[in-house]
């Protein structure tokens, strides 16, 4: 019998409303793997119970002959960024240890109200800040990926969603919600092998998530196939009355609509995304990236982004700026830690409890935050930024013009090993620099895995589209998907 | 620009978080790394450009001025660190 833990979320969707399986089979397996893989350290609460009260109702509703929901039969893993009723939801930090929101974030409520199971919540980098694993209060998330030759150094998993991308590719879960706010999607699919796709800026609702920087903060899903992520972006999708940046559109049937014919379409090459020392083999998957999509029907042009080197230092302003005005709320107060040393006034108290709660990382952020917004350095730094801001937005409006997607690497390496980056954190800023162009400018954009790497680590590909294209960029991942035929998983030594 | 300790300790007592010296002693050279990097944008020229203000065209909605939740002091209360008679209690906040 084949492996429940292999299958895809279509085939478990499908498998479960044929009758091959159960639900409770497909939770059982699943709970089976998260329980026996600690060592990835991926998940920080597992809730195998959730997973099999929903397995469950599917069971109980086919056996009724009741209408099944869209995710029915389909355990998922969320992401500990999503505030989740009555269980602990932490954000990775030590600040929000112990928090049960008493309400539930609105993409992980559609998630459940279409039938989905939770499996646990997977641990990220400390408030979604960092490229790495590296962060989080509850320890680095480990790689399932390990290089070739007997190299048993461990690897990070990407960052921030890290617990997410490992977790899918060691076949704990067959999806996960992620967010992405500079490339915490992306980056950890690329290395890890998997898909993931941030949509356009407003698509999912941010309500019930931990905030980091809101105008840049998205939701979307990360899974194995191109076709899964299309399925959960679906019902994750939606207008919310409760996020006043929500788009109030109607949700388009992405997966119905995938279509790998990409004919009449043109794909823009940005000549600025191929910096003297691209790494070599990521530079020539991009051909073969190049070549898949021709293959495909599209045409190849290139276009020019001429703002693109100021993106990350312009994301280096306004995201911590954002997250030095959202982490204001850690106060001590009303949720999480307090500290309050003996004979504490007020404000000693705000001041202790954020410096036990906040790891280094994320106070670094804070302060540069407040320093770009404080007075006197405002317009030189906060404004500044949003006018390049506008500017590379424009540079998009202007390439597109030309064509109706683009096509790039999603990191400028394969994973490296932890420790490796974390003694500078400019040079881990640095692994953002092909995902936070399209952050920045709230464009839809997807990470497909596209191969190996001479070490046998997966490298990832990136589509970027226009606003509210999310079904152009899934096509076009569905278009390398199918060529690139990516197959390779990571041999079980966990 | 470039900050020294005193500006570190700064921006930490406006960021309301604790250092110890040596801590600030450390972000002196760290924030400076960063900044020195980001100030790089001050090279573009952005005669004539606004700001960004949202990405995505969208209008800010209004909504009938009623109250859409509420009654629900024990929930709001129910992850306080220390919570008394129905209210967030802090240390004593008159001299």
């Amino acid at each position: 019998m084949t492996d429940l833990t292999d299958l895809t979320v279509a085939e478990i969707r499908d498998g479960f409303r044929a009758g091959d399986f159960s639900a409770r089979e497909v939770a059982e397996a699943f709970n089976a793997n998260v329980a026996s893989a600690k060592a990835l350290n991926a998940f920080i609460v597992e809730t195998p119970e959730k997973a099999l009260a929903a397995a469950d109702a599917a069971d109980k509703a086919k056996a009724a002959g009741e209408a099944l929901k869209p995710l029915s039969g389909v355990p998922i893993g969320m992401k500990d960024l999503f505030c989740t009723e009555g269980v602990q939801t932490t954000a990775a930090s030590h600040m929000l240890e112990g928090f049960k929101p008493t309400y539930e974030s609105t993409v992980s409520k559609k998630l459940w109200d279409a039938g989905a199971g939770m499996l646990g919540k997977l641990n990220l980098d400390q408030f979604a800040m960092g490229s790495s694993n590296e962060t989080s209060y509850f320890g680095n998330v480990i790689s399932p990926w390990r290089r070739g030759g007997g190299d048993n150094a461990a690897l990070a998993p990407g960052g921030s969603s890290g617990g997410s991308s490992a977790a899918i590719a060691a076949r704990l879960c067959p999806a996960a919600t992620g967010t992405d706010t500079g490339g915490s999607i992306r980056q950890p699919a690329a290395f890890t092998g998997i898909s993931g796709i941030k949509p356009t800026y407003g698509r999912c609702s941010r309500w019930g998530i931990v905030a980091f920087a809101s105008s840049l903060d998205q939701a979307g899903p990360m899974a194995r196939t191109v076709r899964d992520n299309a399925i959960l972006l679906e019902t994750m999708a939606g207008f919310d009355p409760r996020d006043s940046t929500s788009l109030d559109l109607p949700v388009p049937q992405w997966e119905a609509n995938l279509s790998s014919d990409l004919k009449g379409k043109t794909v823009g090459i940005p000549r600025e995304y191929r910096p003297d020392g691209l790494n070599a083999e990521i530079a020539a998957l991009w051909d073969r990236g190049i070549e898949w999509l021709k293959d495909a029907g599209a045409q190849v042009v290139e276009v020019s982004l001429p703002h693109t080197k100021y993106a990350l230092p312009t994301y280096y302003i306004i995201a911590p700026a954002e997250a030095s005005s959202n982490l204001a709320r850690y106060d001590g107060v009303r949720y999480g830690q307090r500290e309050l040393p003996d004979g504490a006034g007020l404000q000693d108290m705000y001041a202790a409890t954020r410096a036990a709660g906040f790891g280094p990382e994320v106070k670094r952020r804070i302060m540069i935050g407040t320093y770009v917004l404080s007075a006197g350095f405002y317009d030189a730094y906060y404004t500044q930024a949003q006018k390049v801001r506008t500017l590379i937005a424009r540079d998009f409006e202007q390439a597109f013009e030309k064509c109706d997607l683009l096509l790039t690497p999603t990191a400028p390496s394969a994973s490296f090993a932890l420790g490796e980056k974390q003694a500078d954190p400019l040079a881990m800023y640095l692994n953002d620099i092909f995902t936070v162009p399209a952050s920045l400018a709230g464009l839809p954009a997807m990470a497909v895995p596209g191969g190996l790497d001479s070490q046998g680590l997966p490298l990832g590909l990136q589509i970027i589209g226009k606003a509210l294209d999310e079904q152009g960029v899934l096509n076009a991942g569905l278009a390398i998907e199918e060529r690139a035929g990516f197959t390779a998983r990571p041999e079980k030594w966990w | 620009m470039s900050i020294d300790l005193q500006t570190v300790k700064k921006i930490a007592s406006l960021s309301r978080i604790s250092v110890t010296d040596a801590e600030a002693e450390a972000m002196v050279p760290e924030l400076n790394n960063i900044l020195g990097w980001v100030e790089q944008l001050g090279e573009v020229d952005v005669t004539g450009v606004d700001p960004m203000t949202a990405v995505i065209p969208n209008k800010l909605r209004l909504r009938d001025d009623v109250v859409t939740d509420g009654d629900v002091r024990d929930k709001v209360l129910a992850n306080a660190p220390q919570a008394e008679h129905g209210f967030f209690a802090v240390p004593k906040v008159i001299e």
